[in-house]
């Protein structure tokens, strides 16, 4: 382990486009909780708390001058006053499950961001592997801990990261050891519940390990069960080792009044493979940010996704492919949907460093506007340091053909389930992306409903 | 019994139809022919109800109802079936999951039981199997990666499927060699009855030798100008139709 926490990637440090007045908003009510967090007693954690804390004092929430909040605007976050949730034992029926009925396998559930023990499960994993809460790791796995919180995710260039690390409580942790192989999907449930008196807020933690030679998949459910506001900030750290692969499936169908921010870090050593697929549906307000780094060499990532939204709703896709070593591929399928007045971001960027020849990159990005006021903002963006690499990506936005839906309703399919029949097609794309069948069934079956709320 | 009365439309605020009129009765197969630009696939767009093709005046009286107050999925519900000149290439959805959910769609607006998988399979084996087209061609997107041939046989196939009152077929030899037609036309003359209608939109006098109509008219500059029997298709293909106004290289 190491003795000083410091992070793998060291970024630069900027103010630009800070906002440091709305930073007492969001920390005044930690100086209440701050005290009960668990793990107080370990001088690494109390270490990257503070720094998280001093950092998001001196620079608050993200704003638009900053280049990669351009176009996702959290000024009125400021003014909603969140207070954090309590860990009420509130009740929770019908959890999603990507499983086939009458089937279970490990899962971990978090009700507003604390660990529910009682809805979770570790039944059905290999020996050797380790499924457990933040909150209980902080007692029984501190070294595990203490070698990997912080090390990925890092807070300088990233206010809501600090955020979270100055909050930083509980979450799940996974760690598969060398060489085991967890067939069975491992499900992670975060439930937002929150109340309708108070707008609440949670930042939880998730750090993911599949060692040398492992495999595993992780299916991530992000839900709501409340009427009220809630923002769920969420930081997870994926390490990726030695021909190790990792599937990482995540469904974010929060409520219409949450906010979901997310991001994910992920480091791939020599070999290994980080796969993340995110179908994003819900939440008022979501931004997913995924960054994935091919630290060694013949590494593949790939960082796909849907995104669906109407009436007003806001999603933003912001991801970072980082070629660090040689024979890298990475590839990115992103497929969005906008309907209504909603807007949707997507940001990618592949970053390509001197050392990472024979790369191979491909990413995609294609939106179906569904109506006038529909609005989507695509910036793709390669940045490449090496000469002998293959990088293409496309972008696209179009609507409906009308051409294809006049033929449908010419057999006498009605207008709306020709609409469904034509965005099922235009979504399939990235859905084939999902190289776990059960996975993927359970995601179509997502979209599936969505199409028929559209309607 | 499909009565077309001074039907006039507007394509882009251009008048393309100045005052059609035609009547079908059950049973009864009629050939629409005419140059390029005489307003034959507007004609056939307008009766299918596409948008962009408006409607200025006249009326299209279809078994007592009128056809033009109806969404296109309505008039194919109620038996009228486009057979596109140009089929529409639709990547990602299934030939068989198209044809299914066309036909519940039809079975659902005639208040008949939906097929399920089973009774569909079967009745879409029996169908695929007298046009002679492979079971690889229903595993496929619709018409994505189909010849010519391929992509009319698969309208055909719609038509036997859907079993409309009213077939229009535009320019169904376009794009057909000699035997892919042959096929083509057998599939349809399989679904000649006393009950259903046909508007067979040609250019050329060739399809009507394996289509062979009842009436034929002549269709130039938005008008009917003249109708016969089937003798007067021939006598097109021996002196085009320069009789009519119309000067053509072709």
């Amino acid at each position: 382990m190491t003795a000083q926490h410091s992070p793998l990637h060291p970024m630069t440090y900027s103010t630009r486009g800070a906002d440091p007045a709305t930073a007492p908003a969001f920390l005044a009510p930690l100086d209440q909780v701050g005290a009960g967090l668990p793990g107080s007693g370990l001088s690494w954690l109390t270490d990257l708390r503070a720094a998280g804390r001093e950092r998001f004092v001196a620079v608050g929430l993200p704003t638009i001058k900053n280049e990669s909040w351009r176009y996702t605007n959290l000024r009125d976050l400021a003014k909603i006053g969140f207070r954090p949730a309590s860990p009420a034992a509130a009740t929770i029926d019908l959890l999603p499950t990507v499983r086939a009925e009458g089937q279970d396998g490990p899962r971990l559930v978090f009700v507003d961001g604390r660990f529910r023990a009682d809805l979770s499960s570790i039944e059905g994993l290999p020996p050797g592997v380790e499924l457990l809460s933040i909150a209980a790791a902080l007692t029984s796995h501190t070294d595990l801990l203490a070698d990997h919180i912080g090390r990925l995710a890092v807070a300088d260039d990233r206010p809501l990261v600090a955020l979270n690390s100055a909050y930083l409580a509980d979450g799940p942790v996974l760690h598969v050891p060398a060489g085991i192989q967890v067939e069975r999907p491992i499900e992670l449930v975060f439930v937002s519940v929150g109340s309708e008196a108070q707008a609440t807020s949670c930042h939880p933690r998730s750090l993911l390990i599949a060692e040398a030679g492992s495999k595993a998949v992780v299916v991530e459910h992000h839900v709501g069960r409340g009427a009220g506001t809630t923002l769920s900030n969420h930081v997870t750290e994926v390490f990726v080792g030695e021909g190790a692969t990792l599937h990482h499936y995540k469904s974010q169908r929060e409520g219409g009044g949450a906010i979901h921010l997310s991001h994910i870090a992920a480091t791939v050593a020599t070999g290994g493979c980080y796969d993340n697929f995110i179908l994003t549906t819900g939440a008022k307000l979501s931004r997913n940010e995924v960054v994935s780094r091919l630290d060694g060499t013949d590494a593949r990532t790939h960082v796909s996704g849907g995104y669906l939204v109407r009436s007003t709703q806001h999603a933003d896709t912001t991801t970072l492919i980082v070629h660090a070593k040689p024979n890298g591929t990475s590839r990115e399928v992103y497929k969005g949907v906008i309907g209504d007045t909603a807007r949707a971001v997507f940001q990618g960027k592949i970053t390509v460093c001197p050392d990472a020849q024979k790369t191979d990159g491909y990413q995609l990005n294609r939106a179906l506007l569904l109506s006038d006021g529909a609005e989507i903002d695509s910036k793709p963006e390669l940045e490449i340091h090496a000469d002998d690499v293959k990088c293409s990506h496309g972008c696209t936005a179009g609507e409906l053909d009308d051409d294809a839906l006049f033929y449908l309703r010419a057999r006498g399919i009605d207008r709306d389930t020709a609409q469904g029949l034509l965005i099922g097609a235009f979504l399939s794309e990235s859905l084939e992306e999902i190289a776990e069948e059960s996975i993927r069934d359970a995601f179509q079956g997502i979209v599936a409903g969505w199409l028929e709320e559209q309607k | 019994m499909i009565e077309i009365k001074n039907l006039h439309a507007t394509v882009d605020g251009k008048e393309i139809l100045k005052g059609v009129d035609l009547t079908i009765r059950p049973g009864e197969v009629h050939a629409i022919m005419g140059p390029n630009g005489a307003g034959k696939s507007t004609l056939s767009y307008v009766l299918a109800g596409r948008d962009g093709y408006e409607v200025t005046d006249g009326s299209v009286t279809y078994y007592g109802k009128d056809l033009l107050a109806m969404e296109p999925e309505e008039r194919a519900a109620e038996g009228v079936f486009l057979a596109f000149q140009y089929p529409v290439e639709i990547p990602g959805v299934g030939n068989t999951t198209f044809l299914k959910t066309a036909i519940n769609a039809i079975r659902k607006y005639r208040g008949e039981k939906e097929l399920d998988a089973m009774q569909f399979l079967k009745l879409i084996r029996e169908k695929t199997k007298a046009l002679g087209m492979s079971d690889e061609m229903l595993k496929r997107a619709v018409n994505v990666g189909f010849s010519g041939g391929e992509k009319k046989r698969n309208e055909t196939l719609q038509m036997a499927v859907l079993e409309p009152k009213f077939a229009i077929l535009d320019e169904t030899d376009s794009g057909l060699d000699i035997d892919a037609l042959k096929i083509v036309a057998e599939g349809v003359n399989a679904l000649r009855s006393p009950e259903r209608s046909m508007l067979v939109i040609t250019h050329y006098q060739r399809l009507l030798d394996y289509i062979v109509p009842d009436h034929v008219h002549v269709l130039a500059a938005g008008r009917i100008v003249k109708s016969g029997d089937k003798e007067l298709a021939l006598e097109l293909e021996k002196n085009g139709y320069r009789d009519f106004g119309v000067s053509e290289a072709a």
